[in-house]
């Protein structure tokens, strides 16, 4: 890896994170086959995929906060809040399922304005709102709900179960949400803007945008797809659950996952593809020490490593961003030649 | 005020004084510009007039109210009296984008570049060309291209990431971005600041290009030679006001520095004090070098003020920042004299640098002197605390008379600094480094930002210090700063010392040295 880094033209962060994605598939490959089971059976494709989607909705989401410069740490209560909600209104019936999706993704998408608008109006960082905005949520689950409520109809929990070959349908749905968003982030205005918003907002600002819009967009978004995965999740467990959100851990594991991706905390830079290849490790390492029957104490610990470990190797790179003006090893390169 | 003798004709707006150059319908006419920040008048009725395809200088110490000139026509400040006319039509700015959208566009020193977006998407930035709703991707592409092409640019392209671009290159999209705006004005701030030599021709014949296709430039530079090759006609400002407008030709250089200047700049800066010694070598470089400077040979005396001057990017503050660990030197040795004799050393921390008695003002006293809501007291003390506890005791004993003697005025020790002038903040940063009572001072543009009441005190306590023997390295792109101060100036060029020249050596004979160049015109050394 290391010589790969010091070359002229350096692999992109995305770059690196997929020859990860490779070397963890690979790993994976050989440590499976250890165990004596195949990876690549389609039994463990589709758990690998099952094991992205719900991640992988949120993170999308979470991407598109962070390139604009913001974080969204409300969508768990998201997640539990639209579970509930829907599968209350489903309650069972099969007639009742389009008014249940509608009205989640009406609800997540008013929060996520809410979010927007305190982050792009009020001037808090999006870190503060929606810590707040994601408290009120959880205490009014708190105080309305105990255990599990309502129930989804048969033909709901379809979606959920539903494969294409190995593929299960929630996949398609998360793949056909990663194009959307690519094609807004390089094809819209508003994505460009996005950008702009994150990477400077001054800068931004003085070639004439409307910096409050992007900001209110990502925000909206990363609600509207924390609530595809909290309808996803009620479609697999048929019942609503007000902490199933916090259960998973979604607002600190999908930052991980952006950050991982190769997109910059800080806003500006960084795209979608990034993120999934981040989540696809995940369920990569979570696969694999399943299999291995590794222990969850070890398997946040793997966990943990991989991100600071991919992080630092990204930090180091942008230290190194500003071109040396002599052609001779510094700092870091020169104590390792000296060693040699 | 200093008086000054006014050979123009005056400059009513509705007489053009000189026939300008060129003939062409006049772009932008400015009358009566005035403006004030808080109180003080940084401009006081301020005329211009710039004809199509016609440049126009625009020179003055700093302070003199060129940036604040060049913020009211892009749109950044409104003048609290006065007139802007574009094309005959009264024009008024709440944004600078009505300023381009009105044809006049400004290319600031700091560039207004995402570095992580294309060229092109820098180039159209908030008015991206669409196509059925979507972006136009290969349009905006093709376009910059296009636009590059016409202003002689080759080896830019569209789909390239600014990051990758060098300073020049980023300058080049900044025009090209006005351009795209279809100005009428372009405003240019320093053009040259950071550029190397054959980067300014390339700027020179896309400045040809613009003004033949009847673009006027505001044209604003220190580099009298620019202004000479490049203007047309020649406005002087000095204190917010216009001391004169001249077609080119009838100045001179040693006649236009005397008309910025108006003073002897000699009697600004305080002599050296009686007493000072120049004695022991205190620090000392040999082949020092790193990623950002090399082959660096420089002996530092006790009791020596020595300036370094060099253009932007020419590793002045890079070697600093090597001497005081924060980018360490790889190669070469350093040596640190003193009482003890001396000894070898390359800093590898700042801890470690201060340890061996060097303290180092930084450039940015916002970002890296200070923490702004710390008090006073907490900024002073802070680094002799973190490195010398033991001498904290006495540190804090001695600091009313330190923070006096440096004349900081404030209410009171545990006044946060942020709500002090830029004058106290810079002196509580030197209070901060004082009670370490270092060797060897590093100094990175100190005085850039402050009053010229500031200024006159640090420039006497760098005196002070030298007399009690300690030695100053002085950064600072202010040349008449480093030549009023420095016993010795030492010229950057590309990360090495171009050259060395005594005290009292003239302006132009240190851009000559820091630009590589022979034969820059005349002498202007005030």
């Amino acid at each position: 890896m290391s010589t790969l880094l010091r070359r002229g033209t350096p692999l992109t962060s995305t770059g690196i994170v997929l020859v990860l994605l490779v070397l963890s598939l690979v790993v994976g490959f050989v440590l499976t086959a250890v165990e004596g089971r195949n990876f690549l059976s389609s039994g463990n494709i589709s758990a690998l995929l099952t094991g992205i989607s719900i991640l992988g909705f949120i993170a999308i989401g979470q991407t598109l906060v962070i390139l604009v410069g913001s974080l969204d740490l409300s969508v768990p209560y998201v997640v539990s809040l639209v579970s509930v909600l829907a599968a209350g209104t489903m309650a069972g019936e099969d007639g009742n399922v389009l008014p249940a999706v509608l009205l989640a993704l009406a609800v997540a998408a008013a929060i996520g304005l809410v979010n927007g608008a305190i982050v792009a109006y009020l001037g808090v960082h999006g870190f503060i709102a929606t810590l707040g905005t994601g408290l009120v949520i959880s205490g009014y689950l708190a105080t309305n709900y105990q255990g599990s409520h309502g129930s989804a109809p048969r033909s709901f929990r379809l979606v959920g179960a539903t494969q294409v070959g190995p593929v299960p349908v929630s996949t398609l749905i998360l793949l056909g949400c990663a194009v959307l968003v690519v094609l807004m982030l390089r094809r819209t205005r508003t994505g460009h803007h996005l950008y702009a918003v994150g990477g400077n907002r001054e800068v931004a600002r003085l070639s004439g945008i409307r910096t409050s819009v992007p900001v209110l967009v990502a925000h909206t978004l990363s609600s509207v797809l924390a609530a595809l995965a909290g309808l996803l999740l009620l479609a697999r467990l048929s019942v609503g659950s007000p902490t199933i959100g916090s259960q998973g851990d979604y607002d600190l594991m999908s930052i991980a996952a952006v950050v991982l991706g190769g997109t910059v905390l800080a806003g500006g830079k960084g795209n979608v593809v990034g993120t999934l290849a981040g989540v696809a490790i995940f369920s990569v390492l979570d696969n694999v020490m399943g299999v291995m029957g590794v222990s969850a104490f070890l398997q946040d610990v793997v966990r943990g490593l991989v991100i600071v470990v991919a992080v630092a190797v990204y930090a180091r790179r942008e230290i190194d961003r500003r071109p040396a003006r002599f052609e001779r090893p510094t700092g870091l390169d020169a104590a390792l030649q000296e060693a040699k | 005020m200093t008086t000054t003798s006014h050979t123009s004709t005056d400059g009513t707006p509705g007489t053009p004084g000189a026939p300008a150059a060129s003939a062409g319908a006049v772009v932008l006419r400015a009358s009566g510009l005035t403006k004030s920040f808080a109180g003080h008048t940084v401009l006081a009725d301020v005329d211009l007039e710039l004809r199509e395809g016609q440049v126009l200088g625009l020179v003055g110490e700093n302070g003199a109210g060129k940036s604040t000139l060049m913020k009211i026509l892009a749109g950044v400040h409104s003048p609290d009296a006065g007139t802007v006319e574009i094309g005959g039509e009264t024009v008024t700015f709440s944004h600078p984008v009505q300023a381009q959208q009105a044809g006049l566009s400004t290319v600031f020193q700091e560039f207004n570049l995402l570095p992580e977006r294309t060229v092109a998407e820098n180039v159209y930035l908030g008015r991206e060309p669409r196509r059925r709703g979507l972006v136009d991707v290969e349009r905006m592409h093709r376009d910059t291209d296009e636009l590059l092409a016409g202003l002689g640019v080759t080896g830019l392209r569209a789909g390239q990431r600014v990051r990758t671009l060098s300073v020049a290159e980023q300058q080049l999209v900044e025009i090209a971005k006005a351009v795209s705006y279809d100005a009428r004005v372009i405003q240019m701030d320093e053009p040259t600041a950071a550029l190397a030599e054959h980067e300014v021709e390339l700027l020179y014949s896309v400045i040809a290009r613009l003004t033949a296709r009847g673009v006027a430039i505001v044209y604003v530079s220190h580099r009298l030679k620019e202004i000479f090759d490049l203007c047309d006609t020649i406005t002087v400002l000095k204190d917010g006001r216009q001391v004169t407008t001249q077609p080119a030709t009838d100045l001179d250089d040693a006649e236009l520095v005397r008309l910025m200047v108006g003073r002897s700049i000699s009697s600004f800066f305080p002599d050296p004090l009686p007493g000072t010694e120049v004695g022991e070598p205190l620090l000392e470089l040999r082949g020092a070098g790193n990623g950002y400077v090399d082959g660096v040979d420089l002996t530092l005396r006790a009791g020596e003020v020595v300036g370094i001057a060099g253009l932007q990017g020419s590793g002045r503050t890079e070697l600093l920042e090597a001497v005081f660990g924060v980018r360490p030197l790889t190669r070469g040795t350093m040596r640190i004299g003193g009482r003890d004799g001396g000894r070898d050393v390359r800093p590898r921390s700042p801890r470690a640098a201060i340890r061996a008695g060097l303290a180092m003002i930084t450039e940015d006293r916002k970002a890296t002197g200070l923490a702004l809501n710390q008090t006073i007291l907490d900024n002073a003390l802070g680094v002799v605390r973190a490195v010398f506890p033991r001498r904290t005791g006495a540190a804090r004993r001695e600091l009313p008379g330190l923070l006096s003697s440096l004349e900081v005025s404030a209410r009171a020790m545990d006044q946060e600094v942020q709500y002090l002038s830029g004058g106290n903040q810079q002196k509580v940063v030197l209070a901060r480094w004082l009670t370490t009572e270092p060797r060897v001072v590093l100094m990175d543009e100190p005085t850039r930002g402050i009053d010229v009441g500031a200024k006159h005190s640090i420039y006497e306590l760098m005196r002070a210090l030298a007399a009690r023997g300690v030695a100053v390295l002085m950064v600072s792109s202010e040349l008449p700063e480093v030549i009023g101060m420095s016993d010795r100036i030492v010229v950057m060029r590309d990360g090495r010392v171009a050259g060395e020249l005594p005290a009292g050596s003239t302006e132009e004979q240190v851009l000559q040295v820091a630009t590589g160049v022979t034969g820059v015109t005349g002498e202007a050394g005030a």
